[in-house]
């Protein structure tokens, strides 16, 4: 049986339900698993100025395949010391990297693009393993489109003088990048495609649980001959990440990761004259109206909040739903989550994988608490989890209130908050009552009021009948509290250069 | 026997009204021979409240303006100041400009004006566009204006630098509270008596005479303002970026020191990438079907 939380008994449907029949009820998937060697080493060391060095500390740590909870590799530790030579080696390279035609930046950014290609069902087997995304979605989403990032970029290289009609694009210098855990190797492509197509070179830190694509990203630099030193990684957790945004020598700092840490990131480059982008938290609203094309909405609720496990900034974790259809929408999620795959993310059926770290599980399984305990009616389908390794059951929370914490709150797991309205008016007024503003979804079959709600919801993105797309040429990033500035597209490039 | 004069009370201009300072202060301003001029309100940090919300309720208007209207009413402003230059003149001459700086600087100030009258409906077809996804989507990136926007205006160019500051942010859609130049508020108290007379939606532009020390940290850390324009020392500029933190505002002020050249083409910045300064990108998607 579902796991219902009390409330649900007073509210059963009045009418009598056609009887339910759920694929997998009689039977079961065989297991499909990904079989490619992701070719991992035991170890990884730091890549600075162009060759893989122990940390002079000789410190490391472990990544954890969060799918098993077993050890994937051990990673090295960098602290100041190691952050620092790397700072050296872009500071070095920059100035010949600058003074490259743009044509010749954009041959490297192309070879690298090829090679990620090549290498693709690797990288995608390595994320999986690393993260616990399912394999299908890393396999068919992530490094493609980061593929596809650097080839955008490279085309870009040497036609900035395009995109700044009367101005003159000019590199910052070393850019330093502190990227998060949900799109590893994406999140890198987003960040390191457009520094060096405007001839910036690169300090990158992935996060702490995900460090293995981006080494590996760096064993693709050296077979693409980038030259030493334009792009460094340094792993490490938090404090490594302060020393990578501290860093005298970085002229500008992208980060993309919480808003918490994003306003620790203001604060601490508040007057250093350092450029700053930031893509921060959501809590994107997804609203449903009564003439929306049901089957497609179902299906753009269910990819908005389960995509990745929910580990999305642009999650569409606010659903608001017309109060005409609002049972009826309710009563579709519940059974479109009871078929979804929860389990293995190495299985090519797999919907939801792990959840990235027993830290992360720990911080959504309290906001579901905090969900119930406000009032909140909780529905879990009944499916068995793996024993070993971090996993959550896609959640649904109807009758959610605005002040409740799973309505305000970036959950960043696979659990929607669903809350009604009226009228247009109401639903924009909820839909822009947050912080943030990263995010929205409109779903109506009526145009004029895709493009009045286009216009009027506060947030960077808009998908309209549909949710959770993206594209290199396609800019993303927030308004508000999600943060500022904007990746991919010709803005995108903006905030890679200073205009003289 | 010669006429007395009748002398003004200086008021600032906020939300369409001229106000002194809800807390009664003045301090006195001198002409460049020192004699008594008048008093000027010193206005507070919860004048700087006040203002920034005429100029949120003004701004949901003046952002739903058409292109062309809002460069008519810019355009509107230019004839407003253009047979008022001898006044303007006087107002930067009491800070000890000579005449032929005062004359030039109002003029250069009603041709950027008129510049920026004309960016009105133009910048959006510069810097949006329609974005070539590989999935079958319509994918679209518009400019939205920010909201409120707070600006320190320079002491070295209390017209020119005042508007040159102002203009972008309104040309946009934004509405804003300056806080104009310390050491020469006169000028800004005419150009609020000017704004007046022109279409521009009351609570558009706040003017608050007074001192930074008093207001920058109100503009830093009001989770109302989206965004900080104008020129700051880089203390001031500190406290802003601090201050900014909370809400993760958007801190585009200039340096003051090396000094801006105010004539300077279409001012310190290319004018273009002084709008964009004061926008957000908004992309929306929508499936291509039948």
């Amino acid at each position: 049986m579902p796991v219902v939380s009390k409330k649900s008994s007073a509210r059963a449907p009045r009418r009598r339900v056609e009887p339910e029949l759920i694929f997998g009820d009689l039977w079961e998937f065989d297991p499909a698993p990904e079989s490619a060697d992701p070719k991992l080493r035991a170890s990884y060391g730091l890549f600075i100025g162009g060759k893989f060095v122990a940390p002079q500390s000789g410190r490391t740590f472990t990544s954890i395949n969060p799918g098993t909870g077993q050890p994937l590799a051990e990673i090295a530790l960098a602290g100041s010391a190691e952050v620092d030579a790397a700072y050296r080696a872009a500071t070095k390279a920059f100035s010949p990297w600058a003074r490259l035609p743009g044509a010749e930046r954009g041959k490297y950014l192309y070879r690298i693009a090829r090679i990620l290609q090549d290498r693709a069902r690797e990288f995608a087997v390595a994320e999986t393993l690393d993260g616990g995304k399912p394999i299908k979605e890393s396999r068919d989403f992530d490094v493609p489109m980061a593929a596809a990032h650097f080839f955008y970029h490279a085309g870009w290289a040497d036609k900035l003088a395009y995109v700044f009609p009367g101005a003159t694009p000019q590199p910052h210098g070393v850019v330093g990048q502190v990227i998060p855990w949900n799109f590893p190797l994406l999140m890198l492509a987003w960040k390191i495609a457009p520094a060096l197509a405007t001839g910036n070179t690169v300090v990158l830190k992935p996060a702490e649980t995900t460090s293995i694509t981006a080494l590996k990203f760096a064993e693709v630099l050296q077979e693409a001959g980038l030259p030493a030193g334009v792009v460094n990684i340094v792993t490490g957790a938090g404090e490594t990440g302060a020393a990578v945004v501290n860093h005298p020598a970085a002229a500008k700092v992208a980060f993309t990761g919480s808003t918490e840490v994003g306003k620790r990131i203001m604060r601490s480059t508040a007057g250093t004259g350092k450029k700053l982008t930031l893509e921060l938290g959501g809590k994107a609203a997804n609203i449903v109206f009564e003439d929306a094309p049901l089957d497609q909405a179902v299906e753009g609720i269910v990819n908005g909040i389960f995509f990745n496990q929910g580990h999305v900034c642009c999650a569409g974790s606010r659903l608001l739903v017309q109060e005409s259809i609002a049972a009826g929408v309710l009563q579709r999620l519940r059974h479109r989550v009871q078929v979804l795959r929860v389990g293995n993310p190495m299985d090519k059926n797999t919907d939801i994988g792990a959840i990235n770290s027993r830290e992360q599980l720990d911080r959504i399984t309290a906001l579901v608490k905090a969900g119930v305990a406000e009032g909140a009616e909780m529905f879990q389908p009944p499916i068995a989890l793996p024993r070993q390794g971090y996993y959550f059951r896609p959640t649904l929370f109807s009758g959610v209130e605005q002040s409740h914490r799973i309505a305000r709150e970036e959950i960043f797991g696979p659990v929607l908050s669903i809350l009604t309205f009226r009228t247009v008016a109401e639903a924009v007024e909820k839909a822009n009552n947050t912080a943030y503003g990263l995010s929205a979804g409109v779903w109506t079959e009526k145009g004029s009021r895709i493009l009045k709600l286009s216009t009027e919801l506060k947030a960077g993105v808009i998908w309209a009948n549909t949710f959770n797309k993206f594209d290199p040429t396609s800019p993303f990033g927030g308004y508000k509290e999600s943060g500022f500035g904007r990746e991919g597209g010709k803005q995108g490039l903006a905030d890679y250069v200073k205009l003289t | 026997m010669p006429r007395l004069t009748i002398s003004k009370t200086p008021k600032c201009y906020v939300g369409g009204k001229f106000i002194r300072s809800e807390s009664g202060r003045t301090f006195p301003l001198h002409d460049a021979t020192g004699a008594f001029f008048a008093h000027v309100p010193q206005c507070t940090r919860k004048d700087v409240r006040n203002a920034v919300e005429v100029a949120a309720r003004a701004g949901a208007g003046w952002a739903a303006r058409s292109a062309y209207n809002r460069g008519q009413i810019l355009y509107r402003l230019a004839e407003m100041l253009e047979p008022r230059t001898k006044e303007l003149v006087e107002a930067l001459k009491l800070n000890g400009l000579p005449s032929a700086a005062a004359k030039a600087e109002v003029v250069a100030t009603i041709d950027r004006v008129v510049h920026y009258a004309g960016w009105a409906d133009k910048y959006e077809q510069l810097l949006g566009n329609v974005n070539p996804v590989a999935s079958p989507h319509f994918n679209f990136t518009v400019t939205e204006p920010m909201g409120v926007i707070g600006i320190v205006a320079p002491d070295d160019s209390p017209l020119l630098g005042l508007l040159t500051c102002i203009l972008p942010a309104i040309t946009a859609g934004n509405s804003v509270v300056v806080i104009t130049a310390e050491t020469a508020p006169y000028p800004a108290i005419a150009l609020g008596e000017m704004l007046a007379t022109s279409d521009l939606p009351g609570g558009v532009v706040n003017l608050l005479t007074g001192f930074r020390q008093e207001m920058v940290p109100t503009l830093a850390t009001h989770a109302h303002l989206r965004a900080i324009g104008g020129v700051v020392d880089s203390a001031d500029r500190k406290i802003l970026e601090i201050g900014a933190a909370e809400s993760v505002k958007r801190v585009k002020v200039l340096n003051a020191v090396p000094p801006l050249d105010w004539y300077a083409g279409d001012g310190p910045q290319a004018s273009l990438y002084a709008i964009q300064d004061f926008l957000e990108y908004k992309t929306t998607w929508h499936p291509v079907g039948a």
